[in-house]
């Protein structure tokens, strides 16, 4: 299988043999890439048995646990890096997990589809539509992702947050090798990867 | 020590062959009884004196692998005993207590592991307990039985392991008190076991569970047939014992669940009698699991099941939970259930953190069920997948 563009870009932002949590992990393989290649010691917070259950079988720890009430299971400060890749649109309260990933983590790293890219703005422009493109699969009436925010909205937030943007990060599509820059990446960048701290 | 049986066709592993119809099950099995009689074979007490010559109850099945690294330890609750799967008989009505996770192809897969379960001591299904007879008076102990810890119930077994030659198992799996021995086995007993499986229990018994405990305990001393304990041969505090059952019982259920199960349907009759008879299910149905309960379990038993229960609290001796988890070597799956409420969910997660806080392997897996604490022994499909993969996963990862 092909590895995964983005979850290359963030095993390279991640430490090695850090403490790694990584948000939402489904069945695990990020982690399972992390532990093989950067040694962390990783542990992972997932909602669905089944995939909890691939997790387990692949010997991986992970915590059953739904992300939208909080990390109140999770100390401060105890892990080195905390992820949440391409979840956080789908969060009820999205705003609460960055606080909470800068508070458990002394870097978070946060992916996510930009919405703000040439495709769902022109769908939106053009046709009158909801979006629905290869990075947003669904039906506005099934889309489980109720959160979409834009770099620019991702930014803004970090300001408002008091968050040190340490990297960021954008992608043409999870499985093309990043361009070496990304001008107006709002509108050209299909995936945002950003790495922040508390300042 | 010695066999009161002689051992049948295979030395361990008693599943008996020939019952292909019975695909699936655990087939049938017998009781065995290993006697700890020889010399350094005492069980020092953790209250102080020893326990000598004593008998452990156990069943076993599947087949322990040449190299010893199959074996699976599951500790029993309350009112288990070492019956956890398959029947004694092709015609016994039940199987044994755990028997929808035991099995071939079940989640503790008996094709792949050797599944040993051992009755506690202080218990009544053939483990010494205060029935038994004491040596030094040629009666029974009764309340002369010394008090019994989870620590004490954890070394009686590892004898057991000793016995049948295993140095480290694969995995040990409790529910309820069976979880708190899993974890007491951990700690004070770290090379014993690779996995470790504690579902609806805690690290320290509960205030609420211990207010609980103590009205079932009263219930019986309160019944004139007690004797201070000392009824054997004579009528048995059947009437005690069975409302304690009734109140333990409740504590298994959930509100949920008895709103679902009885409501307040009327038993046999179409309207209030206006008399104090069992008028609604609930209270008919409560009083038949008190009363069955005295058909197969001692009084003085739960009298000393539960005071071990109460004394439970891994913390005590190391100061915090996390101190007493720092020399723990086992990888672990905590379950938690979301409608349990002798031991809810915060409870298991306290054992997850503390874990946590230590560098553990630790994974929290929380069962949405509405049966309440009994759902451990209820919800199969829930639970069997991910205790399969932990310890299959576990399997690759065991060593010496």
């Amino acid at each position: 299988m092909q590895r995964r563009i983005d979850y290359k870009l963030i095993e390279d932002l991640v430490p090695e043999g850090a403490t790694v949590l990584d948000l939402a992990c489904g069945d695990g393989e990020l982690l399972s890439e992390l532990i093989a290649e950067k040694h962390v010691r990783g542990s992972g917070v997932e909602i669905d048995q089944a995939a909890v259950e691939k997790c387990i079988g692949r010997g991986l720890s992970v915590f059953h646990g739904d992300l939208d009430a909080g990390l109140a299971d999770f100390g401060d400060q105890s892990h080195d890096v905390v992820i949440l890749s391409l979840s956080l649109q789908q969060l009820r309260r999205p705003r609460m997990i960055v606080r909470e990933m800068v508070r458990v983590g002394r870097l978070a790293i946060v992916s996510f589809p930009n919405f703000a890219h040439w495709t769902p703005r022109s769908q939106l422009l053009l046709r009158g539509r909801m979006p629905v493109s290869r990075d947003l699969p669904y039906q506005w009436w099934d889309t489980p992702n109720i959160h979409l925010c834009t770099v620019q909205d991702f930014r803004k937030l970090c300001r408002e947050e008091g968050l040190r943007i340490e990297h960021e990060m954008y992608l043409r599509a999870v499985d093309k090798d990043p361009p070496a820059r990304i001008v107006a990446p709002n509108l050209l960048a299909r995936i945002g990867i950003f790495a922040v701290t508390r300042c | 020590m010695t066999e009161s049986k002689p051992a049948a066709r295979k030395e361990i592993g008693d599943v008996a062959m020939g019952y292909d119809d019975d695909a699936g099950n655990a087939g049938i099995v017998r009781t065995r009884r290993v006697t700890f009689d020889q010399p350094g074979q005492e069980l020092a007490l953790e209250g102080g004196g020893t326990l000598a010559p004593f008998t452990l109850a156990y069943e076993t099945y599947g087949s322990l692998s040449e190299r010893k690294d199959n074996a699976v330890l599951v500790t029993h609750a309350l009112s288990g005993d070492a019956h956890v799967a398959g029947r004694h008989s092709a015609n016994d009505k039940r199987p044994g207590w755990w028997d929808m996770m035991i099995g071939p192809g079940k989640g503790l897969d008996t094709d792949k592991y050797f599944v040993i379960c051992a009755n506690v001591i202080g218990g009544c299904t053939g483990s010494t307990g205060p029935a038994s007879t004491n040596p030094a008076t040629g009666k029974p102990f009764g309340t002369d039985f010394p008090i019994i810890t989870i620590a004490d119930m954890v070394n009686a077994q590892v004898r057991l392991l000793d016995h049948l030659g295993i140095d480290k198992l694969l995995a040990a799996v409790g529910g309820s008190m069976g979880g708190m021995q899993v974890l007491e086995l951990v700690v004070s007993h770290p090379d014993r076991t690779h996995l470790c499986v504690p579902l609806a229990t805690a690290a320290r018994q509960p205030t609420q569970a211990i207010a609980f405990n103590e009205v079932g305990r009263q219930a019986i001393m309160a019944d004139p047939n007690w004797r201070g304990g000392h009824y054997y041969g004579g009528k048995t505090p059947a009437k005690g014992l069975s409302v304690a059952r009734m109140v333990g019982h409740i504590t298994y259920l959930s509100d949920e669940a008895m709103e679902e199960k009885f409501g307040r349907r009327l038993q046999d009759i179409l309207d209030y009698t206006f008399t104090f008879s069992a008028d609604f299910e609930v209270e008919s149905y409560l009083r038949h699991q008190g009363l069955s309960f005295t058909n197969r379990f001692d009084a003085n038993t739960y009298l000393y099941i539960t005071r071990a229960l109460d004394y439970f609290d891994l913390s005590r001796q190391h100061g915090t939970l996390v101190k007493a988890f720092e020399e723990v070597k086992a990888r672990f799956l905590v379950m938690g259930f979301s409608s349990d409420w002798l031991h809810p969910p915060y409870q298991l997660k306290e054992i997850v953190s503390a874990l946590r806080a230590t560098h553990k392997h630790v994974s929290y897996y929380e069962v949405e069920s509405h049966y309440g604490h009994d759902a451990f022994l209820l919800e199969r499909e829930k639970m069997e997948g991910i205790i399969a993969a932990f310890l299959s996963s576990g399997a690759r990862t065991y060593h010496r």
